[in-house]
């Protein structure tokens, strides 16, 4: 694998293949000490047009375990802001020597243009409302850790899908895995087609609830609301949100999810959130070993797996 | 070497492991991913059978601590499973074929993240020679004298010899 810019590069035996590793570097994260020498001597910068906490420490979590050295480029306090492009920004990071850099920006298709210009390894961490190809990997994981595979399971994804690269990757994702998927959205944050789009429609989140096995709620952000696509927040809840009672309409196992941060009281109600089915923080928890798993494979496997 | 003779090598490690540490107190197994798990399985057994004592047994996949990470093609084959702490412990590596020795000092470093045992001694069934590192195994099933082009293949049913071309990876 020589780069991870979306989940369709990677293919069903792609997926399969990330998530059997992943599995070796769950086990080496709950060791005493969470750290193996796999990746000696390489270096990992996270190259970051966006401001994120939670994937950037995820990925300098996973190269720290994996005794990999890392750099951090960000924006607020870079050469960005002196008027640099990003072609000169990769030259110079490249220059000085790494073997993969994590991505996000903005604009889709900065991590494909980053991957013209390097010989490093570049993982996509988050384009535009493009691809999140890492978060879609450990969404993968955290159900099957649950539910043993994805085959035939009824996937709700609830919300902004519109302006959701989480979205569209595990759209991919999860269908790649026998899932069959469901958008669950006011039609104002549902993309203006849809055609090709591996899923169903609906708008009533209380009829879809009881026969969903996975219910993954997507992150309101206020913006919506000034944009004029939600008439209020408080709207979108008692239509959307997943609720204290609409809680109860969940299956004992069905479980619910969330690419964080989340907020409580929008799209998720609190006592939801801290329900035994509620996988939220095993997936935070998963999300470092898969991302060990990514770089393993693009810079220690030497295998070739994948796109 | 055939089935039974498999089986009376497995026994007579089993009594050996039991005599150099007097008694079997400290002792864990811990099976090399792939080959040394079941072998690691079938020494505590035989171990069940002399002592009347349940031995722990782990399993170790060393593919994160190898040396030749970047120069061919390195995944782990299993998952490591070793639920108890090795401090204070006598561990006995367990592998089917010892060749080289770098799986072993791969394992040894591997070891040290699980806490810090008393001793670490190696059971091998066959060591076939051609050692590239100061290791030396302390329980032998049988020394086969090999070319370094051929493989060894251990099995429940016995141990086969043949050339490189036959392996699967």
């Amino acid at each position: 694998m020589r780069h991870l810019l979306s989940i369709a590069d990677l293919g069903t035996d792609g997926i399969d293949e990330v998530l059997r590793l992943t599995e070796n570097f769950v086990e080496v994260s709950a060791r005493a000490i969470p750290r193996v020498p796999a990746l000696r001597g390489k270096t990992v910068v996270s190259l970051f047009y966006e401001d994120s906490t939670r994937t950037r420490l995820s990925f300098e979590t996973a190269a720290k375990r994996l005794n990999a050295d890392t750099m951090n480029f960000s924006v607020s306090s870079s050469s960005v802001n002196k008027g640099e492009s990003v072609r000169d920004t990769v030259t110079t990071i490249a220059a000085m020597g790494v073997d993969a850099i994590v991505v996000r920006h903005s604009s889709a298709g900065v991590p494909w243009q980053v991957a013209r210009w390097t010989d490093a390894a570049v993982i996509n961490a988050g384009d535009g409302w493009h691809e999140h190809p890492t978060q879609a990997l450990l969404d993968c994981y955290t159900i099957r850790e649950r539910r043993g595979s994805l085959a035939g399971l009824r996937i709700a994804i609830v919300g902004d899908v519109k302006h959701s690269r989480v979205a569209r990757s595990n759209v991919l994702a999860f269908s790649m895995l026998g899932a069959e998927v469901t958008l669950v959205a006011p039609p104002t944050l549902l993309p203006p087609s849809l055609a090709g789009w591996p899923v169903a429609v609906s708008h009533d989140l209380d009829g879809v609830l009881p026969k969903a096995d996975v219910v993954y709620l997507l992150r309101m952000q206020q913006e919506r609301q000034t944009e004029a696509l939600l008439p209020s927040l408080r709207e979108y809840t008692n239509l959307y949100g997943l609720t204290r009672d609409r809680g109860r309409l969940l299956g004992d196992d069905t479980l619910v999810m969330h690419p964080g941060p989340m907020n409580r009281g929008v799209e998720i109600a609190a006592e939801v959130a801290d329900l035994p089915s509620a996988v939220i923080t095993r997936q935070v928890a998963n999300g470092v070993a898969v991302r060990m798993a990514i770089l393993f494979l693009m810079l220690g496997s030497g295998g070739d797996l994948g796109g | 070497m055939d089935a039974e003779d498999l089986r009376r090598a497995v026994t007579r490690i089993a009594h050996e492991i039991v005599e150099h540490n007097q008694g079997l107190s400290a002792v864990v197994l811990i099976g090399l991913q792939t080959g040394g798990v079941p072998l690691a399985g079938r020494l505590a057994d035989a171990l069940r059978q002399i002592e009347g004592v349940d031995v722990p047994i782990g399993a170790l996949d060393v593919a994160f601590y190898r040396d030749d990470i970047g120069l061919r093609p390195v995944l782990p084959e299993a998952v490591t499973d070793i639920a108890f702490d090795l401090t204070g412990r006598a561990v006995v590596l367990v592998d089917d074929v010892l060749f080289t020795g770098r799986t072993v000092r791969a394992a040894l470093d591997a070891l040290n993240d699980y806490g810090r045992p008393h001793s670490v001694q190696l059971a091998v069934m066959i060591d076939r020679g051609h050692r590239e590192l100061p290791i030396r195994p302390d329980y032998v099933g049988k020394n086969l004298p090999t070319r370094r082009d051929e493989m060894v293949d251990v099995t429940a049913e016995g141990v086969d010899v043949g050339t490189m071309e036959k392996r699967g990876r």
